[in-house]
C-alpha cells in the first residue's frame, strides 16, 4: 500500500476584520449596532483606565500583586456575545471581561488588597471567580458545558486562559473531554506572547496555538486578538455553534501583554522595549477609536467625554472600596465559607481567634 | 565568609554543585533567563547554558515526570515548582513514580531528584501563594521532605539533597528568602538529611518548630526569658520526613513540657506526628498536655487576614505559658 494523505475535516484560518489603522474589511463586517459599538468602546476605555488606576494603587502600596490586562482589552468582544446566564470561566487576566459581566470594581480592588470579600460574584451572572492555577479552570468549563447539554439548555461555557496554559495537561484534557462529549464550550486562548519570561515560541513548537484544536477534531481559529470585531465575530460563530449542539470551539486571540506579568515582575530581564513598542501600533483601543471616528460615531469631544465619564465611575468605585476598608471587616470572617457547616474543632479554633482578638482589644 | 540571604545561599549551593557535577541540572518555569521569580536561580543560565538550566514549558506534572526520567538515566535534576501551591499538579508523578520506582524495580533503579519550591505565608501574596502543605509530601512513603530555616542551613541541606540518592522535596520558606542575612562559608558544607538541631538551649519547656515559624518561636523564647524568666529549648526539625524523633524526645524528657509550632493547618500536620512519637516514646515523661500552636484548619485567607492566621510570637508565648501553667 502506498502512503497517502489523510484529510482532516478542519483547517486553521486567521481572521482579522479591523486592521491596525482601523480600516474595516467590509466583507467581514459583523454589522454590530451603533449602540453595541459604542458600548464596546466605552468598556475597553474603562478597562484600560481602571487597569492604570490599579497599577497606581499597587505602586502606592494600597493593593497587592495583580496581573495587569493592558493591551488585552479586546477580550471584551468575546464576552459581549454571551448572555448573563452563560458561564464565564476566567483565568486571572480577564478583568476587562469581568467588568463587562457585572463585576464591581470595588470588589476587584478588595480582592487584590487581600480581602476575600472581593470574590463576590455579580448578581445574575454565572461568572466563576478568578482562577490562578494555570489552565486548571478549562476543565470546569468542559464539565459545566456537559451539564448544560445534559439538561438540554441553551447556555454555553466560555473559558479564558493564556498561551502558557496550553502546555498544561489540564488544558489538553479539557479540550479532549469537550470534543469527545461535543459540549457547548468555547476555549478562548489569550495568546499574549509571554508566559512570564517564556516567549510563545519557546512554549510550543506549534506554529499556531489554534492548530492544537485539530488534534481533538475541534474547529479552531486564530484571530487578531487586538481587533474587537474579529474577536466578536469568531466568538459569535462559536457560541452559535455551541447553542445549536454542534460542540466546542477553540479561538486563539493573538494579542500582547503590554505591561508587566504581575506587579512583582520585571520584564526588562527578558524582553526588549522595542518589542513592546512595536505593539503600541496595534493597540486595540486606538484602532477601534479610529474606526468609530471614520464612521462618524466619535469625535474629539466624545473621546474626552468618555474618558471623563469612566474616570468618574472609577473614582466612585474607589470611594466605595475605601469605605469598605474603613469598616475594617472582621478577621473572623476567615472562618466563613469553608464548608456548609463548620466542623466543631474548627468552630473551636474560631473561638480561639475571637478570644485573642478580644484580648488584643483589651490592650494586651 | 560572606553574609548572605537565603536566596543567595541556595543559589550558591546550586552554583557549586553544578560546577562540581555536570549531571546536576536545573529546570522549571522561568528559572533560566529570568533567574526564577525570586531570583534563586539567577545567573545559572549564563554560566551553564540552556542545556543545563532549562526554561521548561508551563507544566508541573511535566517538570516532575521529566525530572524522574532524567534521574533514572543518571542525571541529578533539581527542578523548581514556582510556588508550592502549584506542586499538586506534580503530585501524581511524585507519589506514583518518584517515590516508588526504587521499590518497583527492586532496587535496580532509583530517583535522585530534588524538587524545590517556595512555600508558606507572610509575603502578602495572591491566592495559592501562601500555603504550607508539607504534610502531603511527608505523608508519602518514599519521599524525603526537608525545610530549612536559615541561609546557612538552607545551603548545606540543599547540597545534601542534591547528593541524596532518593527524591527530596525541598520547601523554602519564602518569608525568609530575604528576611535576614547569615554568614555562609564559601567552602563546601553539608548537613545530614533526617537530623534536627537544637536552635536554642533551655531547661523548662521544649518548643518544636521549623521553617519561618521557627523565627517567631525564637523571638517568643527570648521574650519569655525576659518577661517570665523561663528557659525555652527550641528544636528546629529541618527534616520533616524522615522525622528525627531522637533529638526532640531527648529534650522532651528533660523538660517534660512540649509545644509544637507550625504555620500549616493543625489537623494531620507535622505537629500531629511529632506528638504521636512523643506519646509513643516519652509518654511517662510528660508533665503537661502537648500544645499545638499552628495555622487554623481553614484555607489560609488572603493577605489582609494572613497575620491573624499565622501563629506569631504572641500565640507561641501564650501556648508556652499555658503549658507551663498546667
Ligand atoms: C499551575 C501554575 N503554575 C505556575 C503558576 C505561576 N504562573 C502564574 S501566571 C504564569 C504564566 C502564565 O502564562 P500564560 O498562560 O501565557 O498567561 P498570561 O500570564 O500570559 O496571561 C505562571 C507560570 C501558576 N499560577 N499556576
Ligand atoms: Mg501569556
Amino acid at each position: 500500500m502506498p502512503r497517502k494523505d489523510i484529510n482532516l475535516p478542519y483547517k486553521i484560518q486567521y481572521l482579522s476584520i479591523l486592521d491596525e489603522n482601523g480600516k474595516l474589511d467590509k466583507k467581514l463586517d459583523p454589522n454590530l449596532s451603533e449602540d453595541l459599538l459604542m458600548k464596546l468602546y466605552r468598556a475597553m476605555v474603562l478597562s484600560r483606565k481602571f487597569d492604570e488606576r490599579m497599577l497606581t494603587l499597587q505602586r502606592q502600596g494600597k493593593i497587592g500583586t495583580f496581573a495587569p490586562i493592558k493591551g488585552q482589552e479586546a477580550q471584551i468582544g468575546a464576552v459581549a456575545v454571551l448572555e448573563p446566564d452563560d458561564w464565564l470561566v476566567p483565568s486571572f487576566r480577564e478583568m476587562a471581561a469581568e467588568l463587562w459581566r457585572g463585576k464591581k470594581m470595588e470588589n476587584i480592588l478588595s480582592l487584590y488588597a487581600g480581602y476575600n470579600e472581593g470574590g463576590e460574584i455579580p448578581e445574575g451572572f454565572n461568572n466563576l471567580p478568578v482562577s490562578i492555577p494555570v489552565g486548571s479552570q478549562t476543565l470546569h468549563a468542559a464539565g459545566i458545558a456537559y451539564a448544560i447539554r445534559y439538561r438540554k439548555q441553551k447556555q454555553v461555557a466560555m473559558t479564558f486562559f493564556g498561551d502558557g496554559a496550553t502546555s498544561e495537561g489540564d488544558f489538553h484534557e479539557a479540550m479532549n473531554f469537550a470534543a469527545v462529549f461535543q459540549v457547548p464550550a468555547i476555549f478562548i486562548c489569550q495568546n499574549n506572547h509571554w508566559a512570564i519570561s517564556v516567549p510563545r515560541s519557546h512554549q510550543t513548537r506549534s506554529k499556531t496555538l489554534a492548530q492544537k484544536a485539530l488534534a481533538y477534531e475541534m474547529p479552531g481559529i486564530q484571530v487578531d486578538g487586538n481587533d474587537v470585531l474579529a474577536v466578536y465575530a469568531a466568538a459569535k460563530e462559536a457560541v452559535d455553534r455551541g447553542r445549536s449542539g454542534e460542540g466546542p470551539t477553540f479561538i486563539e486571540c493573538v494579542t500582547y501583554r503590554m505591561s508587566v506579568h504581575t506587579t512583582a515582575d520585571d520584564p526588562k530581564k527578558y524582553r526588549s522595549e522595542e518589542e513592546v513598542e512595536g505593539w503600541v501600533k496595534k493597540d486595540p483601543i486606538t484602532r477601534f477609536e479610529k474606526y468609530l471616528r471614520d464612521k462618524n460615531l466619535m469625535d474629539d469631544d466624545q473621546v474626552k467625554a468618555t474618558e471623563e465619564e469612566v474616570s468618574g465611575e472609577i473614582k466612585e468605585a474607589v470611594g466605595r472600596w475605601e469605605d469598605f476598608i474603613k469598616k475594617t471587616p472582621d478577621p473572623l470572617s476567615m472562618f466563613e465559607h469553608l464548608l456548609e457547616e463548620l466542623p466543631p474543632h474548627v468552630e473551636q479554633q474560631r473561638e480561639e481567634l475571637k478570644a485573642e482578638q478580644a484580648q488584643r482589644k483589651g490592650g494586651k | 565568609m560572606a553574609k548572605m540571604t537565603m536566596v543567595q545561599a541556595i543559589n550558591l549551593a546550586l552554583m557549586q554543585e553544578m560546577e562540581k557535577d555536570d549531571g546536576v541540572m536545573v529546570l522549571g518555569e522561568d528559572v533560566g533567563k529570568d533567574g526564577g521569580v525570586f531570583r534563586v536561580t539567577d545567573n545559572l543560565m549564563d554560566k551553564f547554558g540552556p542545556e543545563r538550566v532549562m526554561d521548561t514549558p508551563l507544566a508541573e506534572s511535566g517538570i516532575a515526570g521529566f525530572s524522574i526520567g532524567m534521574a533514572l538515566h543518571g542525571l541529578k535534576p533539581v527542578c523548581e515548582m514556582q510556588f508550592s501551591g502549584f506542586s499538586y499538579f506534580a503530585m501524581h508523578q511524585l507519589e506514583a513514580h518518584a517515590a516508588r520506582l526504587r521499590g518497583r524495580s527492586l532496587g535496580r533503579f532509583h530517583v535522585p531528584m530534588v524538587l524545590r519550591a517556595p512555600y508558606g505565608g507572610g509575603v502578602r501574596a495572591l491566592e495559592h501563594h501562601s500555603e504550607s502543605r508539607e504534610a502531603y509530601f511527608a505523608h508519602t512513603p518514599g519521599l524525603k521532605m526537608v525545610i530549612p530555616s536559615t541561609p546557612r542551613n538552607a545551603r548545606a541541606l540543599l547540597v545534601s539533597a542534591i547528593r541524596d540518592p532518593d527524591p527530596v522535596i525541598f520547601f523554602e520558606p519564602k518569608a525568609l528568602y530575604r528576611a535576614f542575612r547569615e554568614e555562609v562559608p564559601e567552602d563546601e558544607e553539608t548537613l545530614p538529611i533526617g537530623k534536627s538541631r537544637i536552635a536554642r538551649e533551655g531547661k523548662d519547656v521544649t518548643v518544636i518548630s521549623y521553617g519561618a515559624t521557627l523565627h517567631s518561636v525564637m523571638e517568643a523564647a527570648e521574650k519569655l526569658e525576659e518577661e517570665d524568666g523561663v528557659q525555652v529549648e527550641v528544636i528546629d526539625l529541618l527534616t520533616i520526613s524522615p522525622l528525627d524523633d531522637e533529638l526532640f524526645s531527648e529534650s522532651a524528657r528533660r523538660t517534660g513540657r512540649v509545644v509544637v509550632a507550625h504555620e500549616a493547618p493543625r489537623s494531620f500536620g507535622a505537629g500531629a506526628e511529632v506528638i504521636a512519637r512523643l506519646v509513643e516514646k516519652s509518654f511517662l515523661y510528660l508533665e503537661a498536655p502537648v500544645r499545638r500552636v499552628t495555622g487554623f484548619d481553614i484555607v489560609i485567607p488572603l493577605y489582609q487576614r494572613e497575620m491573624d492566621y499565622l501563629p506569631g510570637v504572641n500565640r507561641v508565648m501564650q501556648g508556652v505559658r499555658e503549658t507551663l501553667d498546667f
